[in-house]
């Protein structure tokens, strides 16, 4: 069998080895186009906080790992698809056959439409190659502006507050981290990043970005504007699906999957940030870009491809955050559903705050702020969907109690209780 | 064959002895709080359990990794975290659906149960067998693994 992994990232990486797994005979050739040792993006932060050096970032640290697994790993970009006849093209020149295909090319970046987004001095912070250069670009007391305050904004605003700048961030909507957290949590995440001398400023656009002598000059809608040495630009990202036009494999925003993580064309699957597959607890198919859906998305693509049949109930999406020291995280429907409940706690003069949602006695989602113990179990109510019964009233009453209520609901058959 | 450890809460008196002896062979300090065993009590104290990792053989938090922090001592089958590679990045917390991964904030890496090198100190500690150190197929064990991760979708 000729297995062919578009992307070495974490979900191509991790297909590309529980193929070799399941398939011990089979070819397999692992092709990704940054000229890097496969790595993980997650860890660039902690790059530029200079807490590791390069190699800190590399998915695996063996040497010849790879190689004694029998993956090729190819660098190359793959330019166009063929679904019906298996064929796929190298920008490099060249055809390649596959048997089975997994795309796990990830999302890049966008830049918003400003004007002087293209100048230089303006970077996004999603590649080993950005992050060298904002590295280069910075030194204790640099001004920068970092555009965006999501989730992915808010891990930058960490390690460029351990570079040492001067940072100001700005976000369009009203809140930080957005589509982490409600307003409750965003704002006492805003709050606490303000006492750390951070300024941020949301409900903000950024309107122009201009050359000022050495400096660049940020403009914000409707007020005053500022100088900087460097602005990151942390807006979003988009799913990398450009070059399977004409393909044959149907995209949404990402490339639309099943519960097998297959797509529409036989033998061709499609895992991590670039895929757009069920939810967990809607079934809705979503895109969850996220370190743990890409390595689960990979093991399980991995797995069908090489005909052990294994069905996905699809993924959840969960966030942990530190920013100057406070944790936060955030787990599925946190939001509610409909016809579903909610309760929470809130002690803003202490940055903490918890809450749960359900649908009728099962939890399917949650906020935390300030909790580092045991916050799993927040996972694994939700993931095992585990009736929570007489426990549901009493979380209702006290959320607090939610490590009482994993361990009698799941583990007090085993102990007797 | 390996050995696991297995728990019996109905002979917990929730003393502690466990928390104690875990804080100090892995950070040097008889501080709970920094225990990767710890006792639950209910019922106002009437009963308690003595809950860590059972190095599922799924290894959520090894999968999560983003850097190849965790890795299975093949000696032991603990999951151990390498601090020297471990940056901190917690997803491991919120992956594991037991809640056996905990954040260390003073040293900013995340800490769980490595079953000591294959000679867990809370084990030896434990006064009334409440946790004892076992071969892994022992039924009772099986059972008690069994039923924590059961309902898990079980990754492949
Ligand atoms: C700064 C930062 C911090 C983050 N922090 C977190 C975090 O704390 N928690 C979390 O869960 N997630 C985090 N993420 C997100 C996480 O890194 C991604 O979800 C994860 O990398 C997705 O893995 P993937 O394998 O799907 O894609 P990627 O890691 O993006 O890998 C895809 C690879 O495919 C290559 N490729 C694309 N097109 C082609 C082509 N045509 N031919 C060949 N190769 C191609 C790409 O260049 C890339 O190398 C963070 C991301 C960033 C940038």
């Amino acid at each position: 069998m000729d297995y062919v992994v578009i992307g070495t990232g974490p979900a191509g990486v991790v297909a590309a080895e529980t193929l070799r797994r399941s398939d011990p005979g089979g070819k397999i050739k692992m092709i990704g186009d940054e000229p890097e040792a496969p790595y993980s993006r997650m860890a660039l932060p902690y790059l530029l906080a200079e807490d590791i050096a390069e190699d800190g970032t590399h998915l695996r640290h063996g040497s010849g790992h790879f190689k004694s697994l029998g993956i090729d790993v190819v660098q190359d970009r793959v330019a166009s698809v063929s679904g019906a006849d298996g064929k796929l093209s190298l920008e490099s020149g060249g055809a390649l056959g596959f048997d089975r295909l997994l795309i796990a090319a990830g999302s890049h970046a966008i830049r918003p439409p400003v004007p002087g987004m293209d100048l230089d001095g303006v970077e996004n912070c999603w590649t080993l190659a950005d992050a060298r250069r904002i590295a280069a670009a910075t030194k204790p007391g640099s001004r920068v502006v970092l555009m965006g305050a999501g989730f992915i904004g808010c891990i930058v605003l960490e390690a460029l507050a351990a570079r040492k700048v001067e940072l100001t961030i700005v976000e369009m909507e009203d809140r930080m981290v957005p589509r982490m957290m409600n307003a409750t949590g965003g704002d006492m995440i805003k709050r606490w990043c303000e006492g750390k001398g951070v300024s941020v400023l949301t409900s903000t656009q950024v309107e122009s970005v201009e050359k000022a002598g050495d400096a660049l000059k940020v403009s914000f809608k409707g007020g005053e504007g500022m100088d900087v040495d460097l602005v990151v630009c942390a807006a979003g990202v988009r799913p990398n699906i450009a070059f399977l036009e004409g393909s044959g494999i149907e995209c949404g925003t990402g490339v639309l999957v099943d519960n097998m993580l297959a797509t529409n064309v036989d033998g061709i699957y499609a895992a991590g940030d670039i895929a757009e597959g069920p939810e967990l607890i809607t079934g809705k198919k979503e895109i969850h870009a996220i370190q743990p859906t890409a390595s689960e998305h990979g093991r399980i693509a991995a797995r069908n491809m090489s005909g052990y049949p294994t069905h996905y109930r699809g993924s959840l999406s969960m966030n942990v955050l530190n920013t100057l020291g406070l944790i936060s995280s955030s787990f599925g429907q946190w939001m509610g559903v409909d016809g579903g409940e909610e309760t929470e706690v809130a002690d803003a003069g202490r940055f903490k705050y918890l809450k749960l949602a359900f649908r009728d006695d099962v939890i399917v989602g949650a906020l935390a702020l300030g909790l580092t113990q045991h916050v799993g179990v927040i996972r694994g109510l939700i993931q095992t969907g585990t009736r929570l019964g007489p426990w549901k009233d009493r979380l209702m009453q006290d959320p607090h109690r939610v490590m009482e209520a994993y361990l009698v609901r799941t583990q007090g058959s085993s102990y007797g209780y | 064959m390996h050995k696991a450890l297995l728990i019996d809460p109905a002979k917990c008196t929730s003393c502690l002895q466990c928390e104690m002896a875990c804080s100090f062979e892995n950070e040097g300090v008889f501080n709970p709080a920094k225990s990767r065993i710890k006792i639950f009590e209910f019922e106002h104290g009437a009963r308690a359990i003595p809950y860590t990792c059972t190095q599922c053989a799924e290894a959520w938090c090894l999968h999560a990794c983003p850097v190849e922090a965790l890795t299975r001592n093949p000696d032991t089958n603990a999951v151990e975290v390498s601090n020297d590679i471990c940056v901190g990045c917690k997803v491991c917390t919120i992956a594991c659906p037991f809640g056996t991964v905990n954040y260390n904030k003073s040293s900013g890496k995340v800490i769980k149960c490595d079953l000591c090198g294959g000679d867990p100190a809370c084990a030896k500690a434990c006064p009334t067998d409440a946790i004892t150190y076992v071969d892994a197929d022992w039924t009772g064990y099986e059972r008690m693994q069994a039923s924590a991760v059961s309902g898990h979708g079980r990754p492949a």
